[in-house]
């Protein structure tokens, strides 16, 4: 399945809904889109995966590449994932201690250390 | 023993033929089902490493992916850039994965290589026997 992307904002976060394969040929596309949010203004940024069926290395990349770009600005960022195959990508990867990891949206937003009224 | 060949230009668009054709080849082979997620994604990281090799170092040379399923299922990802094998394969501490100094072309390597190492059992990485290039060669066990 193609790479799929939306955007929809919940209280003061910007969440990227993304569904399909994430790798080598469809990763600049995610890149793009996580680069025009965040030159967008948005800080608080939360990339929900619950609809990817694939994710490769180059899809760690610009996950990793977005949450430096927002940790310098001041942001946040965090992912939305409940899928054990995905989340032993991350495990293996050591990425789990890299990445806020949430099983849902509103778990992510929550825990959002940077959220006014945290 | 029954092999499957298959050669594509180094494009990234190409990738994703291969893994469609690895996993319906392991899955003819016998390959347990539930290792095909972890099949597919080894063969995608085996190719996506030999296309940048290849456009890294501007080689227009087709990638090549053998597949063979007798004694077990065995995949050889060949690519013909002029490095040497095996180098990079240490995966990444985690406090050194959101460095700032760390490239994106570096940590995509690094984690690419920390994902064939963690699925692959028997993952083998070293120079083809002839000419230029390396083998990425993995193997999977098959339930019959």
């Amino acid at each position: 399945m193609e790479l799929s992307l939306a955007t929809r904002t919940v209280g003061e976060h910007t969440v990227l809904e993304v569904g399909g394969e994430v790798d080598v040929y469809t990763a600049p596309r995610l890149r793009e889109r996580l680069l025009e949010l965040i030159d967008g203004g948005a800080r608080r940024v939360i990339v929900d995966l619950g609809r990817v069926d694939f994710l490769d290395s180059t899809g760690l990349g610009v996950l990793v590449g977005a949450l430096k770009r927002l940790r310098a600005a001041g942001g946040s960022f965090a992912l939305v994932c409940d899928k054990e195959p995905l989340l032993k990508i991350f495990r293996i990867t050591a990425l789990d201690q890299v990445f806020p990891l949430h099983p849902t949206v509103d778990a992510a937003v929550s825990a959002d250390p940077t959220r006014t009224g945290a | 023993m029954a092999t499957v060949r298959l050669s594509f230009s180094p494009a990234p668009v190409h990738v994703r033929t291969a893994r469609l054709v690895g996993v319906a080849v392991a899955r003819r082979a016998g390959v347990r089902e539930d290792l095909l997620d972890e099949v597919r994604l080894a063969i995608g990281e085996a190719c996506t490493r030999a296309v940048a090799l290849h456009r890294q170092y501007g080689v227009t040379d087709p990638v090549l992916v053998e597949m063979s399923d007798s004694p077990a299922y065995s995949v050889r990802v060949v690519d013909r850039a002029p490095i040497e094998a095996g180098i990079g394969l240490a995966a990444l501490p985690p406090d050194e994965l959101a460095n700032e100094s760390l490239t994106d072309e570096a940590l995509t390597t690094g984690v690419g290589f920390a994902l064939l190492a963690g699925f692959v059992e028997d993952l083998q990485v070293r120079p083809v026997d002839e000419g230029i290039g390396t083998e990425v060669r993995m193997v999977w066990p098959v339930g019959r």
